[in-house]
């Protein structure tokens, strides 16, 4: 039996790393993958939690966090092919008229 | 003084007097181009004439104690201070009336002669009947703040025409002067009436209708009566041009011709005097204030007169005459003899108004020459101009039963009987300067070799019947005018017995006949030796200007560059006001105010222009402040608990 704080352990390394992604990649799809990274380490807190706790409410809550994420992916790749079509570019940082 | 309560009659046809001339003057201002030059100055002289008609029915009309008033509607209504827009005419204002209607109506005939070349006439005649209105609101007003209105109504046109033909900077700077320096005169004139409004209402009484101040003159406090009357006599000075506010008279003649005699002879300049007049009942209360009058009158008169000695210019020598004659009125009013000031005023429109439209007659023919010594000789050319100009000098110069002589010598008189034999002796010196240099006028524009050179000549004619006319009916009312008021020996004064009923009775010592008539002959004698100087030096031939030997010495020098009094204001008034206003231009301004301003602005465009590289535009520069947000947050409740 592998104890709750392996598990929490890995999903916090997982997490900073999605973190990281989203803040420091230059392309978009690699931010958008970084996203369900922290997506899934919640998950895999959530899953640790429930056999932990022996609760279900845990695991339906993954399931909710699985819908969204497949939601997002869809639109967030469906703005990502549409900018590339505008500016034959994914790097955010092309992306700046919003400032001043 | 004692005066009885006027009797009091509505009577709405006063309000068509002034507006007459108004009405003519807008619908110049939008037809008179249309019209064409001469139907517009038709007009413009019919609706003097209409108001003179109206004037002389309302002259006409009234009773001796009688006061006729129209009140057109309530202007100001404030608690229990109430203005109204209501004219009055008693027996003061009826005189005031005829002379501003009668005399502006000649004048704006012989304008029709004089102004006809001129591109401008139209406007011109906008002008003069907006000129006609104002004054005869300032002499019909029957609360002081109408007056008022009518006083800088008349300011304002003086400065439109003197500065008429503005292409010529000179005239422009000259309208100016005159605007500025009347605007002095009426700093004091509405301190004045503040003060006026505020220590009566103190008593409980707010009013600035002349009948009720004159009720109520009586509340105020003596020292305060002085230092109203001493405001409002500043007033008066700049209207008037009595020292120290004299300056923008004689420059004022860089206007038309006719527009020197109309205003800076017969009317807009006599409104001081007619101020005081107005308000006697407050000024008799005031006798340190009347003192003061009655001196720089005096001073005016004598210093105005030793300048126009000199003086090479046909028109600056008439206008030191008037500023001199109008001292002669202001030391009349000095004595308290206000009626006797009026009677001047009204003898004076005749002379002067002749004497300047025989002037300007004289420069209409020479084509717009006006220094002496370019003329001479003109009596075998302008027989008419010459015979109404020799009237009006002997009339100024005080000739037996002219009309000059009978005013003049009254206010001497009163000097004499009041003991102020100092002032009395100045009146009869300046008396034989003005025949000196009326007489030396004559002599130099009218006697001798005509010394015009060969254009003027060529252009020399005797003016129109258009200017003529009103030059011979001038002549003669510089003769019959002053009949009215006769000293008591030949047949007694018509003139105190009507206005009476405005200035009470005529009061004050009165010396024996024997004596009066001998204090005449010594002005008459004075001024003969006035007249007979003038022959010797100007009068015959081979005489000084005849031989250019117009230079003098010192005094001479000071009397012909008007003792540098204009350059004495220009180094002690307006140097120092124009350097502190250039301190203030390139220095105050754009520093301070300008620094305090701008220095704001940048401050803000500073900080901002720092604070707006946090706004990149990057969605993960945002997202890492929302991270650092959220770590922060958490950092401090972990730390909290």
């Amino acid at each position: 039996m592998i104890p709750l704080h392996y598990y929490l352990i890995l999903s916090a390394v997982v997490f900073a790393i999605g973190v990281i992604g989203v803040l420091v990649r230059r392309n978009l799809i690699v931010v958008l993958m970084s996203i369900e990274l922290m997506l899934n380490a919640v998950n895999l807190t959530f899953i640790a939690f429930s056999r932990y706790l022996g609760s279900a409410v845990g695991q339906v809550a993954v399931f909710f966090v699985l819908a969204v994420a497949a939601a997002e992916a869809v639109i967030g790749l469906a703005i990502i092919i549409s900018v590339f079509r505008q500016r034959q570019s994914l790097d955010p940082q092309d992306m700046q008229l919003l400032k001043w | 003084m004692v005066t009885n309560a006027l009797a009091s009659t509505a009577y709405d046809l006063l309000r068509w007097i002034p507006l007459i001339p108004l009405l003519a003057a807008a619908f110049n201002l939008f037809w008179g181009r249309a019209l064409g030059r001469k139907t517009a100055g038709a007009l413009a002289c019919a609706a003097v004439s209409a108001s003179f008609v109206l004037a002389f029915y309302v002259f006409w009309q009234l009773p001796a104690d009688g006061l006729f008033r129209d009140l057109v509607y309530t202007w100001i209504d404030s608690g229990s201070f109430k203005v109204n827009l209501s004219f009055q005419v008693d027996a003061l204002s009826a005189v005031m009336l005829l002379i501003v209607t009668g005399i502006g109506f000649l004048i704006h005939i012989y304008s029709l002669g004089y102004m006809e070349h001129d591109e401008g006439m139209v406007r011109f005649f906008i002008y003069l009947n907006l000129f006609i209105f104002f004054m005869l609101v300032l002499v019909m007003g029957d609360n002081l703040l109408t007056l008022f209105v009518g006083w800088e109504g008349v300011g304002l046109c003086s400065y439109l025409l003197i500065g008429f033909w503005y292409h010529d900077p000179n005239n422009a700077i000259a309208g100016n002067k005159a605007f500025i320096v009347n605007r002095i005169g009426d700093w004091g004139f509405i301190l004045g009436l503040f003060l006026l409004v505020t220590e009566l209402g103190r008593q409980g009484i707010w009013t600035l209708d002349f009948i009720e101040l004159q009720k109520h003159a009586g509340m105020l406090n003596p020292s305060v009566i002085g230092v109203i009357t001493l405001l409002l006599f500043i007033g008066a000075t700049g209207k008037s041009a009595q020292i120290p506010l004299f300056v923008w008279l004689p420059d004022a003649m860089a206007g038309p011709t006719p527009v020197s005699a109309l205003i800076h002879a017969a009317t807009m300049v006599t409104a001081g005097v007619y101020l005081t007049a107005r308000l006697h009942f407050l000024f008799v209360l005031a006798p340190s204030t009347l003192a003061l009058i009655a001196w720089i009158g005096a001073a005016t008169a004598f210093f105005a007169a030793t300048i126009a000695l000199t003086q090479n210019d046909i028109k600056k020598v008439l206008a030191y005459s008037t500023v001199s004659q109008l001292g002669y009125m202001f030391l009349a009013v000095g004595m308290g003899a206000f009626g006797v000031a009026i009677f001047h005023v009204f003898t004076h429109a005749f002379f002067k108004a002749c004497l300047f439209l025989g002037s300007g007659s004289v420069i209409h023919a020479l084509d717009g020459e006006q220094d002496m010594r370019r003329m001479g000789g003109l009596k075998a050319h302008m027989p008419t101009t010459y015979r109404t100009y020799v009237v009006a000098t002997l009339a100024i110069a005080g000739a037996p039963f002219t009309a000059g002589f009978f005013s003049k010598d009254l206010i001497l008189w009163q000097a004499f009987t009041h003991g102020a034999m100092a002032l009395w002796a100045i009146g009869v010196i300046t008396a034989g300067m003005t025949a000196f240099y009326m007489f030396r006028q004559l002599f130099m524009v009218f006697h001798g070799e005509c010394r015009a050179d060969a254009h003027a000549k060529a252009h020399l004619h005797e003016s129109p019947a258009v200017m003529t006319l009103p030059l011979i009916v001038l002549a003669i009312g510089s003769i019959f005018a002053g009949w009215l008021g006769a000293p008591e020996y030949l047949w007694g004064s018509r003139w105190d017995h009507w206005l009476s009923a405005v200035f009470g009775a005529a009061e004050g010592p009165h010396g024996s006949v024997s004596t009066e008539i001998v204090v005449t002959l010594l002005t008459l004698g004075v001024v003969a030796v006035g007249i007979y100087l003038a022959y010797l030096k100007y009068g015959r031939a081979g005489s000084a200007v005849e031989q250019k030997d117009l230079a003098g010495g010192l005094l001479y020098r000071l009397s012909l560059n008007k003792y540098y009094v204009d350059e004495i204001y220009d180094y002690v008034f307006v140097r120092p006001f124009t350097a502190c206003s250039r301190f203030f231009a390139e220095f105050i301004d754009p520093w301070v105010i300008d620094g305090t301003v701008n220095g704001v602005a940048a401050l803000v465009r500073l900080s901002s222009q720092v604070w707006r590289g946090v706004q990149t535009g990057n969605v993960q520069h945002y997202a890492a402040g929302l991270l650092l947000g959220t770590l922060a947050l958490l950092a401090y409740y972990l730390g909290q608990s």
